[in-house]
């Protein structure tokens, strides 16, 4: 019974986890069509910034969930003026240029930080379930997940912003002949996408010993997550999480970790193969 | 094969052939080799990417599948000749089967690129596991994170004492290149040449003229998988050693990043991207003032800015653009090849 | 069976939207049939149903006797079926030489192709501009491109989408001659909107309307059924 209890939240947190290193992605993919290649650097860069905060004496809390969103988000909005404005609609462009920039900041924080691992500890501590220690800070994960996706479906579909920037997403001369500049709302939008990106670096910083390469090992399950996910942002995204967090996860209990990794790269695979559109291609259409 | 055709790739290979005679002067053919590999690696992307329009991010598995095959196999057999034969024909092979499976399963570009990369990370990521002594392919360990040393490296055929290596493997890699080279351009100029580049250009309208666009795309797609094999073979009788990092994202990355420098409207850019960029790296490697990855990344990101078409056509743009006007008239007749307006591909 | 082409209960469904609806369709060997209808009608739809560009949510398509229902385009292709699409689908990066001669090459093989391949730029009056870039062209050279590519096939079905759209009163007339001379090999379906030019080469004209065949009959007739007339807006002829 226990560890019933503790393989379900293993599980869920599996799929936090996705949802957790995809966010950032699936906001600017699902509203911009953007495929930004350096959503793992900007995640490194957030576990960066918040381990700077807190040596530098700022709560851990704060650090995680307000510096390093702030700090990224801005290096995001620095990188949309720069470079993503110019290659809009040119999807394999923007992947190639963002692809440029990630072994930029890459190469940028070796000579900043070194190549050291560097690191904080959970704020969190373990705590017991009958026979079996659950990592607390597994659950606030979790937590922080579900409230990602809350935030997310509220912004979205809630507030004003959220609805302009879905009509811009949609049809962006039509929302410029009503009075909106598609500009700013690109630039917003890639702002809260990159904060999101920074808020995972954050909140993974105390899990990983961080490194400068750190993002690459989360940058092909977020990729394969989001295009999996398809088209709509926060229903693609719920979904594909749930999914391959599953799989991978129902995987690594029965054989391996690294048979559960490749369970979901092989997952990912046979699901483009039967919905080439991602599943809210197929399913969700024209939703949320 | 059009005159003009003949003449421009004859053009290449007599100046390649005069650069690489000339160029251990400068450069040692130790580093010299690898990049004649990397230049072969590059074209084998260049070749479905550029004419066939199919952008695989996972280029470097069939890379690593040549390479891993080519030790394997020499290890077991003891002489060069067939393992450098398997080289080839196992990555042509699985290239094969995986390109049925994406182009029957008619996929769109970003699912195919996304496939393309998940089965180089599979790779990679078994690869990098097998470190124990189970893992072995006859008297072959796997050897994991490790990779495979020690496997006889290329022979006189029938002869495994005669070793061909340092300079004289130099001259095989600078003969291997030309003849792929050749090989490749006259497969370019044949009606599967142009009928692939047309299916680049309107798959639709292709497969309405009749063309079953679904075998022609696989089996481009295997020869450019056989061409990686290669260069994978050669990279492990040039290396002594394979390792999963061969199957890696970087590796990956780095061939479509030569590609895009290089240029995607011809069939040297990404060779002579591959070359600059590969050389660049290893000069960089010697410093230690600017990080060599944020230099790379600061030239993509910018070629990408700047250079869409890549270096060989932009040059090839601005020469042409200096060229007197009626000399220019008689090149655009000249030369009805495919302009590239795009990246293949988006 | 005198019909090359007949269609039974073709449907097709995208989402919630039905964009043919139960259509049965017969055409005659060396027929003329014009297509119209108002925009949205389903006419381009139906073609692509007959090429195989898509497949139909439900019914029957028979070419020759031959059910080709759900039959990948290439393959119905090389059964002969030629069509040149209502937005010109060419080679824009190739030649227009390079263009006929691709599919040229593919119905009559090496040693013919280029004997057909002249042939049909000659027809077309394509010779000045043969070795242009064809993404450069103007619309209506490229639906001249795009004919010669299915002339050059030499299909005994042709199917035209709008050939005479964008085009100067002195090209129509001329598509209306060329037209005219391809009928004595091929069965063609026309969809058009000009009805002087379906005047001019029409006998027998089909109307649709939502998906569903209204009316079909000779010109005069349909251009005087008042559902039509309705259905048009008043178009005048």
């Amino acid at each position: 019974m226990d560890l019933a209890g503790v393989i379900a939240i293993e599980i869920v947190y599996s799929i936090a986890m996705l949802v957790l290193i995809s966010a950032g992605l699936a906001v600017v993919f699902g509203m911009m069509r953007v495929i930004n290649l350096a959503h793992g650097e900007f995640m490194m860069m957030g576990g960066y910034a918040t381990i700077v905060a807190v040596n530098v004496g700022i709560n851990i809390y704060i650090a995680m969930l307000i510096v390093a969103p702030l700090v990224v988000g801005i290096i995001g909005l620095i990188v949309e003026r720069l470079v993503i404005r110019f290659l809009y609609g040119r999807l394999i462009d923007t992947m190639l240029a963002t692809w440029g920039l990630s072994l930029f900041f890459i190469g940028a924080a070796t000579m900043i930080f070194g190549n050291t691992t560097t690191g904080i500890s959970p704020p969190i501590s373990g705590f017991a379930i009958g026979d079996y220690q659950v990592n607390g800070y597994n659950l606030f994960i979790i937590f922080i997940a579900a409230v990602i996706l809350i935030v997310m479906y509220a912004a979205l579909s809630l507030t004003r912003f959220g609805l302009i920037a879905r009509g811009a997403m949609q049809r962006a001369d039509m929302a410029s002949a009503l009075g909106y500049d598609p500009d700013r709302i690109y630039m917003l939008t890639f702002f809260a996408g990159s904060a999101l990106s920074g808020l995972a670096g954050g909140i993974l910083a105390p899990l990983v010993g961080l490194v400068p390469t750190t993002g690459a090992t989360y940058i092909a399950k977020a990729f394969i997550t989001v295009i999996s996910g398809g088209a709509s942002v926060i229903a693609g995204l719920a979904s594909s999480a749930t999914l391959f967090g599953l799989i991978s996860q129902s995987f690594t209990f029965l054989f391996t970790p690294v048979v559960g990794e490749v369970a979901l790269l092989v997952a990912a695979v046979v699901l483009l193969r039967l919905l080439p559109q991602g599943i809210t291609g197929r399913f969700f259409k024209g939703g949320m | 094969m059009a005159g003009s055709e003949v003449r421009s790739a004859l053009t290449v290979l007599v100046i390649a052939a005069i650069l690489f005679i000339a160029a251990p002067a400068v450069i040692e053919t130790y580093t010299l080799t690898v990049l004649i590999i990397y230049g072969m690696l590059a074209l084998s992307l260049g070749l479905i990417w550029g004419f066939g329009g199919i952008l695989c991010f996972g280029q470097a598995a069939f890379f690593g599948l040549g390479a891993y095959t080519y030790a394997i196999a020499a290890i077991n057999i003891g002489e060069s000749t067939v393992p450098f034969l398997l080289g080839i024909a196992i990555p042509f092979a699985f290239a094969f089967v995986l390109g049925a499976m994406l182009f029957y399963g008619r996929l769109s570009d970003v699912y195919l690129g996304v496939i393309t990369l998940v089965v180089t990370l599979i790779f990679f990521k078994f690869m990098n596991s097998t470190a124990g002594p189970e893992y072995v392919i006859g008297n072959a360990r796997l050897g994991g994170f490790n990779g495979i040393p020690g496997f006889q490296t290329l022979n006189v055929p029938g002869d495994p004492g005669t070793y061909i290596y340092d300079v004289d493997y130099y001259w095989f890699c600078v003969v291997a290149i030309l003849i792929v080279y050749a090989l490749v351009r006259w497969l370019l100029a044949s009606p599967f040449g142009r009928i692939a580049v047309a299916i680049r250009e309107n798959e639709g309208r292709a497969e309405l003229m009749g063309y079953d666009v679904r075998i022609r795309k696989t089996v481009l797609f295997a020869v450019g998988g056989g061409i990686a094999g290669l260069s994978g073979t050669l990279f492990a009788n040039w290396a002594e050693i394979v390792t999963p990092g061969m199957f890696s994202l970087a590796q990956s990355a780095e061939i479509i990043i030569w590609c895009i420098v290089g240029g995607l409207g011809t069939l040297i850019g990404p060779v002579i991207g591959a070359m600059v960029l590969a050389y660049l790296k290893f000069l960089l490697g010697q410093q230690d003032i600017v990080d060599n990855m944020m230099l790379l990344g600061l030239i993509l990101t910018l070629s990408v800015l700047f250079l869409p078409r890549g270096i060989v056509p932009s040059i090839g743009l601005w020469v042409s653009k200096a060229m007197p006007k009626r000399r220019r008239k008689r090149q655009r007749v000249r030369r009805p090849r495919a302009a590239v307006e795009e990246v293949p591909g988006g | 069976m005198a019909n090359i082409l007949e269609t039974r209960n073709l449907t097709m469904q995208f989402g919630g939207v039905t964009a043919v609806d139960n259509v049965d369709f017969k055409l005659e060997r060396h027929e003329l049939r014009c297509l119209i209808g108002p925009n949205g009608a389903g006419k381009s739809t139906f073609f692509k149903c007959l090429t195989g560009q898509l497949k139909p949510s439900a019914g029957h398509v028979f070419i020759e006797n031959e059910e080709t229902t759900g039959w990948d385009p290439h393959a119905v292709a090389r059964l002969g079926i030629g069509i040149k699409t209502q937005v010109p689908s060419v080679m824009d990066g190739l030649s227009v030489r390079e263009n006929i001669w691709l599919a040229a090459y593919r119905t009559h093989g090496r040693e013919r192709a280029r004997r057909f391949a002249d042939d049909a730029i000659d027809r077309l009056s394509l010779g000045e501009i043969a070795s242009a870039t064809v993404g450069r062209l103007s619309h209506g050279e490229r639906q001249r491109v795009e004919l010669g590519i299915v002339i050059s096939m030499e299909p005994w079905l042709i199917l035209l989408d709008e050939p005479a759209a964008g085009m100067t009163g002195e090209e129509v007339a001329r598509m209306a001659e060329i037209i005219g001379e391809l009928n004595a090999e091929a069965a063609i379906i026309v969809v058009e909107h000009d009805m002087q030019f379906i005047r001019s080469i029409a006998k027998r004209v089909t109307v649709f309307n939502q998906g569903r065949i209204l009316a079909e009959d000779d010109v005069d007739t349909v251009m005087n059924d008042p559902r039509v007339r309705d259905v048009y807006l008043g178009k005048k002829v």
